[in-house]
Parts: C-alpha cells; structure tokens; sequence
C-alpha cells in the first residue's frame, strides 16, 4: 500500500503546489476551486492508503518475493451474472429521457432505479450467483 | 526458480470455470464478466467509430468545392458537432478505456476479475444508453446537437440552441460521464486491490500504469463535466443564468469547466493508447521496454501536468494567465519526449518482427510526433493566436487522434487473439496499414497548410476563397483512404473469421495475458507464474534472457521493498 | 524583410528583463529570427502589422526546432526499423536501463522549452502591450456580422454575412480595439494580422495593432457561432492617413449618419440586444 498512497500523496501535493502559485498568479476563482479539488483528490484515498500501510502487513502483492501460495484463499466475491445493472441503467436511461420529453418518464425511470437499489442490495446480502 | 503453482479456487463453492447460469441474450443482459463486458464495450465502440468516420466522409465531400451543396449550413453544422461527439465521448475514451483496459488490466495483473463486477456492468449499460440517447438527437424535429462538441456557452442556451437535440446530447454525455467515472473507480480500486502476489506496484506492465493514470483523470475530470452540463441543463431550462450575461453569469465560466475537462480528457484519451504501443514495441522488439521506470514517472508527470494546462484552449478569451498556462502547457512535451525516445530505446538494437500490429506502433509513433510538435505551437500565446479555430488545430488534433486509432488497431490486432482464440490476416492487415498510414497523411497535411492559409474550422462554405478548393480536394482523397482502411478491417475480420488459430501466445508476448489460455478461462487463470519482474511470462519462458537492469542485480528487486 | 522592432511604448521593466533572458536563453532563436531573410517561411507569412511580423519570426524559430528534432526522431526510427529488422531467432540483449542517456533526454528538452518559453515571452509581451492610441475602434460581433464604431466620431460601418463590413484604418498608427459580442461568443480573426482574439459577451476584450502596410485584408468569425457562421466575413482596409480622414469626414453628412443608423437598427431587430450587466477587462493577459 504504500507505493500506492505515495502516488496518491504526490498527486495531492503537486496539485496543492499548482493552485498556490495559480491562485497568487492569477486569482482566477473557477481554476483555483477546481484544482483544490484535484488537491482533496489527491490527498484524500492517498491519505486513506497511508493510514492503512502503516497498520497492516505487506500484502503478497506488496512482497516482491511472494509466491502464488500466499495468494490462497478467498480473493473476493464475484457475481457471475446480475440483471440489476442493467435494471439500474434502463431506469437512467429513462429519467435522462424525462429531462428531455417530459416529466412523466420519471415514473417508469424511478421505479426501475429503486427496484434495481433494491434488487442490487438483496442480491449482496443473499450472496447472489457467483 | 520459476515454478508454477495452480491457481487456488477463488471462490469457496464454485470453481472458477464452472459454465453455469443463462445463456443466449439473457446471459449478454446479466452477465458481470470482465471480458464479456469488455468485448460488448469493443464492438459498441467499433460502431461508434464507423458512424463517426461516416459523419467525418460526409464533411469532406461537403468541403470538396467551395459552395458544396452536400447539406445545408444547419445540417453541416450537426455533422461536425455529432462527428466530434461521437469520436471523443462515444469512441476513443470508451474504446481505451472501457473495451481494452477492461479487458486487459485485470489480466494483467492476475486478477480474477474487475473489483467491482457489477459495477462494471452498470458502466456498460449507461455508455450504451448514453450512445443511443445522444445519436437519437438525428431523429428528432430539430435535429441533433449543432453548438460544436465544446458547446460553448451562451451558444448552447435555450435561446440560441433551443430543441430537443441539444437536450439529448446533455443527457447521453450525462450518462456516458458517469459510465467514465464507474469504469474509473473499478480501474483504481482493481489495480490496488487485485494485484497477483508478488505484483508490485512497479512490476505492472506500462499499459495498466497507464490505465492507472488515466483512471485517476477520469475522476479528477468527469465530475466537473458532469456538474457543468447539470448547469447548462439549469440554464436551458430551469431559467438560471450561470452562463447567460442577461442574467449576470458569466460564459467564460463555461469554457473554464469545458476545458478543465477537456485537457484531462486529451490524456485520458492518449494515455491508454501509449500504454498498448509501449507494449507492442517491447514484445515485437523481443526486448523490454526500455527505460520502464522513466516511462512510470513521465506517464505520472503527464497526468499531474495535465490538470493545470486546460486554459491553453482559452488563450484567445483575453481572460486567462498566459504565461501560466503557456510553461505548464510546454512542460508536458518533456514526458511525451521521453516516452518517444524510450520507444526508440525499446526498438534499439532488437529483432524487429513486422507484424501488422508492429507497424500500427510504429505508424503511432511517427504520427503522434507530428501532432506532438505542432502542439508545441499552439502552446505558444502568440502562435495560437495565429492559429485558433483555423485548420492547423484541426490538423494537429487530427494527428493526435488518428495515431490513437493507428494504436488501438495495433491493439486489436496484438490483444485480438488472445480475447477471441483467432488472429487476423496478416497480409490483409499489412493492406490496411498502409492506407491508415498513409491515408492519415494524407488527410492531415493539407489541413495544415489550410489553416496557415487562414481557412478557419466549422465552416460549411468557403465562397470567398476558392483557393482553398486543391488543397480541401486532397484531404478529402486522405478521409476516403482512411475509410477504406476501416473496410479493410471489417474485410479482414470476415475472411479470418475463427481460421488462424491463435494458441496462448502467438507473439512471444512478455506481460501475465499471455501465460493464460486464449481465450482465458471464466476468472483468468488456472495457475500463475512466480513474479520477480514487470515481464512474468517472458522470464517463464526465457529462464535464460531474464530482464537485467542497468542498475539492478538480477534477480531484479523494487526499491519498496516492504518493511512493516 | 525586416527584424521585429520592440515598440518604444509601452516598455515595462518586466519586459526589459526578458529582453535579457532571451539574449541569455534564446539567442539562436533570436539570431534566427532577425535573419528571416533566409529562413524558410514553413507556411506562415510576415502579415501585414507589426507585431504579425514578430509572431512570423517566432514560428520560423518553432519550425526550425521542430523540424531538427522531428528530423532525429524520424531518422532513428527509420534507423532502427531498417538495421534492427529481424534477422533471425537470436534473443538480442536485454538492456534496459542506460541512466545517463535517458537523463540526457529529460535535461536537454526541459532547456529546449524554457528557451521557447522565453522567446514566446519576449513576443507576446510585445504583441499584447497596449501603447498609447490615436485612434480607437469599437468593434461588436453578433449573429451574424459586425458593427465598427469610432468613437468621437460619427462613422460607423455596419454588416452581416456576406455583406462584408469593412473596418478602415490608418497605416503605421497604433489602432486601440475594444471588441464586444452582443451575443454568442465570437472570433475577431484577420489572417493577415496572425491574430485572433474571441468576443465574448459580457467582456471588453481590448487589443492594439500597428499596420504597416496599406490594403484589404479578410476577415471572418473564427468560433462557431450558429448557422451562418461560415458566412460571418468582415474586411480591413489600411489607407493612408489622409485617406482616412477623408473617409471619417465622408459620415458627416446627414444622409450617411441617417443611413447608418436605419441600418443599426434594421440589424438590432434581428439580434439579442446588448446587456451590459457585467463588464469585466481582461486581466492577466497583459
């Protein structure tokens, strides 16, 4: 993790760097706003990963003298198939289609997003096909 | 040293190949499999690009003579802007990273999957949704978006843009943006979760680095395009005046979140794309790439630079701080120069193979450093004002872009039998290099001269300067060549259709796709290689030629090594 | 042809320091560049002010550069691709790393840009310093055409599409623009000039020029700016003083003010009117 979080962390602190001089150069507000936000971007995971490298121990991914073996166990659940994508997507599609012919898409657009939410969630709790 | 052990199960009651579940079109619908979503993103994406190109054909048959008669001024100006819209939102990011990335990172890495499959899914369906949505615009009253695909403000309101077209492509971008972020989110979270023991960070192979990079833009960018076109949707409809003068809003500030957007997304655009040549080069070298870690962190400076250079697309607004945006805009050439000599340094002294995806990256790179340099000028105030909105930024862009498409068909072609299990013709492919190469151009050089010439893009009539008729004539000859190559590629995909059997790895390839199966297995892979490089299949297979780095002893060690 | 003059105007302090670091920093650039003579035109031309010449000899400076190390580049691939092509099933050596070779390749460009950078200073700062002015222009975009006004005077020039509104100014006088857009955003370009600069409504966009040679010069809306975008063309006539004293002194007249003003309006009908409501001067380009 720690590669990682420096990433993250040089990303933030380059950015921070960028909107000093921006912001003293130039007193744009719209440019400065947005690369403070690269900064928070940057600072924010980057600060997570730290946080979390300096209390666990080096994954197998993290050991340059790992072996497959140490890769064992339980990667992660992965569902085989899932129609609450889709379902989820259909209802965007649908309430985009309402900002564009008419309000009254929001209805099927809504139900559709609120039944995949709640198809989505149950499937995870049950552990859906995987 | 380099023994093999299978792979443990990945689940606790299935194993990972196990054919189970719905089939058929239901199957298409549900499934959340890296690969199935990122063939259903190629072919998708393939698409766009032919609709795009024929939009691009029609454009330059309008401007073969002076007062073209092909469509009218208004249809023109939809041709350009869908044209536009469809090549960057809907083909090149989609194609890079939603069709190869999706496929290739997790297997890169020896993941079993994306992180977030379903997830991942979900970023499928809204692209395709966004897609439809934003082509539909040809199908209504008004027809489809015409403000340019940088729909610039107060030329995209509701007083000057009104109609349903330019609503639908705010919505299809809306959707398609969001697709980006997901796809982005699952790139991040896969690449530092899911990597294979012994995978450090600096073992990745340089298209998931790039991939990295580029997913970390796709969340630095998208949100602020997404929030933008919410405000423009606000301004059209909704009576608010964010980007109306009336109402006390400013239009620069549109422009501001367009193109802090925008620059991000040339790179996120281009960045995938170097990644796939990189590894072209290196494996039809027979060698490695040269120079990895110099590319890790030019690719890195590219990224972080290309944050704070967005206003160099603005430099003719008068608003914003020169000189700023001019040395950061010239900074970038320093890491894209590096990334070309170390593709020079990968070829150096190798055995060359020239196959056709050989000489797509070679034809990238010859025609990225043409559209590198001239970017150079336009980083330069005084030069782009010289420049701007004529022909020559077309001409530039244009060699950008097409050395995108020169890479990814390199791509398809390189990564194509290893998703399918069959290679292409390779003398038909040889065909089609040669007119992409050549027909690329053919079609950028006089669009050069044009715009020196002072012919200023998005125009659907010339009357006062039938001079520029010749050189116009000429591009044209350029986009029919490129549009063959692409019958070339349909062709070539007919004729070898399941012919050429691939085997794992057809190219001696260097990087973990080419240890497993092709095509691989329902979770990847049946057994992995101990990693000790950035090049795990090439050191299984050549005990004898492992990497020996410059500085580092063999068997070569990261500096990070870890200490908690 | 003759070498870029700095204008005696307008001189700052800034300026005069980078006027040192070019002679530091880009002196081939500058030794390139006051020899135009000789030097290819890589498809650009001198113009007709005095700051296109400048940015004329700026893009020779670029194409040169550009032309050396796009020359190298191909030249090593081509190398490579015609010496390195296979010849066998040899495994070549495995370098990777060569430290002082790729160190060189990160140094020498990061001098090449900040000589650019340099001499991109030195001519931008000539071309956007504003110098004192005898004669101002009002220039307004709208959909689809443009409006020239001289204020203090009564002359106004007034046009769309293919009408060809003509802007007339003297030559070898600094001519001040304040530019408008009572509309959408539109692009001030004139090709002979090597400069364009976005009208943008709601901003008082301000610029100078120097013509220095007399005649016609084509104009056009550069940013998309609607239907008849392609049509937006305008024309810049550089008369002689005198000429263009006689040509102020032709709108005294009743008939011509009147005929003017009918026109302003016929076209106001037609486009969104101008709301002022935040005016801002660009800042940071200067």
């Amino acid at each position: 993790m720690k590669v990682e979080s420096k990433i993250m962390l040089g990303l933030g602190l380059f950015f921070g760097i960028i909107v000093a001089v921006y912001w003293f150069w130039g007193h744009d507000n719209t440019g400065s706003v947005m690369i403070f936000g690269g900064m928070l971007l940057g600072f924010l995971p980057g600060g997570y990963y730290w946080w979390w490298s300096r209390r666990m121990a080096a994954r197998p991914e993290d050991d340059p003298e790992a072996t497959q073996a140490q890769g064992a166990g339980v990667v992660g659940a992965f569902p085989a198939t899932s129609i609450w994508p889709f379902t989820l997507a259909m209802g965007s599609f649908f309430v985009v289609l309402a900002l564009v012919f008419g309000i009254w898409f929001l209805v099927p657009g809504l139900a559709l997003v609120i039944w995949a939410a709640f198809g989505g969630v149950a499937e995870s709790r049950r552990g859906g096909r995987v | 040293m380099t023994e093999v052990l299978d792979r443990p199960l990945l689940t606790p009651d299935h194993s990972p190949h196990e054919e189970h579940g719905p089939s058929g079109l239901l199957k298409w619908l549900t499934t959340t499999d890296h690969k199935i979503i990122g063939l259903s993103y190629t072919v998708t994406s393939v698409v766009m690009l032919v609709i795009g190109g024929a939009l691009a054909e029609m454009i330059r048959f309008q401007l073969t003579t002076p007062n073209g008669t092909l469509v009218s001024l208004a249809q023109y100006n939809e041709l350009f802007t869908m044209h536009g819209s469809v090549m960057i939102y809907l083909f090149a990011g989609p194609f890079a990273f939603g069709a190869l990335a999706n496929i290739m990172v997790p297997i890169q890495i020896g993941a079993p999957d994306m992180a977030f499959p379903r997830l991942n899914a979900l970023s499928y369906w809204l692209y395709l949704m966004g897609s439809i949505t934003m082509l539909s615009g040809f199908f209504t009253a008004g027809g489809a978006a015409n403000f340019g695909w940088v729909a610039y403000a107060p030329l995209s309101n509701s007083t000057y843009t009104p109609g349903a077209g330019a609503d639908l492509w705010i919505g299809g971008l809306l959707l398609t943006g969001f697709s980006a972020i997901f796809t982005g989110v699952n790139l991040v979270a896969t690449i530092f979760y899911l990597r294979a023991p012994g995978m450090t960070m600096f073992r990745m192979p340089i298209f998931t680095w790039n991939m990295l990079v580029t997913a970390i833009l796709i969340l630095l960018a998208f949100p602020v395009l997404t929030a933008g076109l919410i405000m423009l949707y606000c301004d059209r409809h909704f009576g608010t005046h964010i980007f109306s003068v009336a109402g006390g809003g400013v239009p620069v500030l549109w422009q501001h979140i367009f193109w802090f957007w925008g620059h991000p997304e040339v790179y996120i655009l281009a960045l995938p794309f170097f990644g796939m040549v990189t590894e072209i080069l290196a494996v039809f070298s027979r060698k490695p790439v040269f120079g990895y870690k110099g590319m890790v962190f030019a690719t890195l400076s590219i990224g972080a630079l290309s944050l704070g250079v967005w206003a160099h697309h603005m430099f003719t607004t008068g608003v914003v701080l020169l000189p700023f945006f001019s040395i950061m805009s010239l900074l970038i050439a320093v890491p894209t120069g590096i990334k070309i000599f170390n593709w020079i340094g990968t070829i150096w002294r190798g055995q060359i193979w020239f196959s056709t995806a050989m000489l797509m990256a070679i034809g990238f790179v010859i025609t990225f450093l043409i559209g590198g340099l001239t970017g150079v000028y336009l980083a330069s105030p005084p030069l782009d004002f010289f420049t701007h909105d004529t022909y020559f930024v077309v001409a530039h862009f244009h060699s950008v872009v097409m050395a995108l498409v020169l890479g990814g068909m390199g791509a398809l072609y390189y990564w194509g039998p290893k998703i399918t299990g069959y290679l292409l013709n390779e003398a038909i492919g040889k065909i089609q290099f040669w007119f992409l190469f050549l027909g690329i151009q053919v079609f950028t050089i006089p669009m050069y001269m044009l715009g020196l010439d002072g012919m200023p893009r998005r125009m659907a009539v010339y009357p006062h300067d039938p001079q520029w008729q010749t050189l116009n004539d000429i591009s044209t000859v350029g986009a029919v060549m490129i549009g063959l190559s692409t019958a070339i590629f349909v062709v070539n995909i007919v004729v070898s259709w399941k012919k050429y059997p691939a085997g794992d790895n057809p190219w001696d390839g260097q990087t973990l796709e080419w240890f497993t199966t092709s095509p691989p297995p329902h979770h990847n892979f049946y057994r992995l290689p101990q990693i000790r490089s950035e090049r795990p299949t090439w050191d299984y297979n050549h005990p004898e030629h492992r990497s020996i780095g410059h500085t580092t002893p063999e068997p070569p060690r990261e500096s990070e090594r870890t200490s908690s | 042809m003759e070498s870029p003059a700095l204008s005696p105007q307008g001189v700052t302090a800034r300026q005069r320091r980078w006027r040192r670091i070019r002679r530091v920093a880009a002196l081939p650039l500058a030794a390139l560049a006051l020899s135009g003579c000789t030097v290819p035109n890589f498809g650009a031309s001198p113009g007709a002010t005095q700051s296109s010449r400048s940015v004329f000899h700026l893009w020779q400076g670029f194409s040169i550069l550009a032309v050396i190390i796009g020359g190298l580049v191909v030249a090593l691939i081509l190398w490579s691709v015609v010496r390195y092509r296979r010849r066998g099933d040899t495994i070549p050596k495995q370098s990777q790393y060569h430290i002082p070779l790729e160190l060189t390749y990160t140094i020498v460009p990061f001098l090449i840009i900040f000589g650019l950078f340099a001499a991109t200073m030195v001519v931008e700062n000539k071309e956007l310093a504003n110098p004192t002015t005898k004669v101002t222009v009002d220039v307004n975009a709208f959909q689809w055409g443009w409006r020239f006004t001289y204020p203090g005077h009564n002359a106004m020039v007034i046009g769309q599409t293919t009408q060809d509104p003509e802007m007339v100014i003297p030559v070898n006088t600094n001519v001040h623009i304040n530019l408008t857009s009572s509309d959408v955003v539109h692009g001030f370009y004139v090709h002979a000039f090597n400069f364009s600069r976005y009208a943008l409504p709601g901003v008082l966009n301000q610029f100078t020029f120097r013509a220095v040679q007399t005649g016609t010069f084509d104009g056009q809306c550069t940013q998309l700016c609607g239907l008849y975008h392609s049509l937006m063309f305008f024309r810049v006539k550089v008369v002689t003083p005198a000429q263009y004293q006689t040509w102020l002194a032709t709108f005294t007249t009743p008939t011509a003010a009147s005929a003017a003003a009918a026109a302003q309006k016929a076209l106001q009908g037609q486009s969104a009117t101008y709301v002022p409501t935040r005016v801002t001067t660009s800042r940071g380009a200067n």
